[in-house]
């Protein structure tokens, strides 16, 4: 039975999506509109299409261990790592992340006013967070050692939204280390092949 | 000692990792914190956690912050040490499920209604009403799950479960406690994982 997607348009399927290229593993995907779903609101959609996005990246690169790239390290120290990393991502970098794109990218589809003081403080937030990986990637060529992991992975999609439609790439640019960290894992094969068949649509 | 835990008495971060070295039969070295005093904000701090936040674990060179990736790290590390706590998929969901959906409003009411008072502070009623609606819709889903599985996870006692001991010891002192209780498998459920020696034991330690 082939793995199935839901939702491949939003940033946690591609999540998802991007960890099952890198595994080799095939999938399909079954298309959902945020708009219109199933009576829902567009929050309530998308919570339902990040529900525990993690937690299957995790399942896949285990179950998977032995094909594809290696996403979980070599050692139980490295794993350490990569799950600490994937959950500051988690705590410290999704949240106010998300929010941004709610307010500045699906509230107007919605009618929704947005909130300009709480799109500064999602800002602050962000920078913090990157201000912390600037100094970790100065010792550090990807977050959890020297080689690219789950930890690196998850953070792909949404930070895409920061150089394209959110245009605060600047939050990345300014930054030496994390400018050179996003430019190696936004150029991996398998998240130019997401970009081609699963393209954004905000 | 190897392992070290940087952290406070009263820190729920703190007590997760403490309860799960502890369910692995895991000594260690647990080093105070002095939060009043802006210890986690010094450099010898940051050193082990760049966000300045409790705790931060050190397992000889190995040096890890964010409690659910510790208690994952011991898990794998010490898998044939004590209980067995390496999460099948379906555990490692409802882990998810604790950290995404439940921490949120459970972290929010133990900040207003057991840490606030114990700093002299006062309660903001209008954050524990809004919190509590919350926190009650997760619990819904926890219900219906438990009706059909002893443990979030399933038949066995898991990290899913142990994640939420820090918390439940606030909320369950606290008028919240009724929001569990009008629910019966949830109520069940806390009084089983509650009730484990391990827990009880780091309970009694400080």
């Amino acid at each position: 039975m082939v793995v199935k997607v839901y939702g491949p348009d939003y940033a946690c399927p591609k999540r998802v999506i991007l960890c099952l290229i890198e595994k080799e593993i095939d999938y399909e995907t079954v298309d959902v509109d945020l708009l219109k779903g199933e009576h829902l609101s567009p929050q309530a959609m998308i919570l339902k299409l990040c529900a525990e996005s993690r937690a299957i990246i995790r399942y896949y690169a285990e179950k998977y261990r032995s094909q594809g790239s290696e996403l979980l390290g070599k050692t139980i120290e490295e794993r350490g790592l990569i799950e600490q990393w994937l959950d500051v991502e988690a705590h410290n970098f999704q949240p106010p992340l998300y929010d941004l794109v709610y307010q500045l990218l699906i509230n107007p589809k919605t009618g929704v006013a947005s909130d300009p003081k709480r799109i500064q403080e999602d800002e602050e937030k962000l920078a913090k967070t990157l201000d912390v990986y600037e100094k970790r990637l100065s010792v550090s060529k990807y977050l959890a050692s020297d080689t690219f992991s789950l930890a690196d992975l998850s953070h792909i999609p949404f930070s895409n939204y920061l150089v394209t439609t959110l245009k605060k790439g600047y939050l990345i640019r300014d930054r030496k280390n994390v400018s050179r960290w996003w430019d190696d894992i936004s150029s991996r094969p398998s998240w130019k092949k997401v970009l081609e068949l699963h393209p954004p649509v905000f | 000692m190897t392992i070290k835990v940087h952290g406070s008495v009263f820190s729920t971060a703190t007590l997760r990792v403490r309860v799960c070295l502890t369910e692995k039969s895991l000594d260690y070295e647990f080093i105070p914190v002095d939060l009043r005093s802006g210890h986690h904000k010094l450099d010898s701090f940051l050193s082990l956690n760049p966000f300045g936040q409790i705790p931060a674990f050190q397992d000889g060179d190995l040096n890890l912050f964010e409690s659910r990736a510790i208690t994952r790290y011991i898990a794998h590390s010490y898998a044939g040490k004590g209980i067995p706590l390496v999460s099948s998929a379906v555990e490692d969901v409802w882990a998810e499920v604790e950290a995404q959906r439940y921490e949120p409003p459970a972290a929010k009411l133990t900040w207003e209604l057991g840490i606030k008072p114990m700093l002299g502070m006062a309660t903001d009623d209008d954050v524990v009403k809004a919190q509590e609606a919350e926190l009650a819709k997760v619990l819904d889903v926890y219900e219906a799950r438990l009706a059909h599985s002893k443990y979030l996870g399933g038949e066995a006692f898991s990290l899913a479960d142990l994640h939420h001991l820090p918390t439940l010891k606030y909320l369950m002192a606290s008028p919240v406690k009724a929001v569990f209780d009008a629910r019966p498998h949830v109520a069940a459920w806390v009084a089983d994982i509650m009730a484990r020696p391990s827990w009880q034991k780091v309970l009694a330690e400080y």
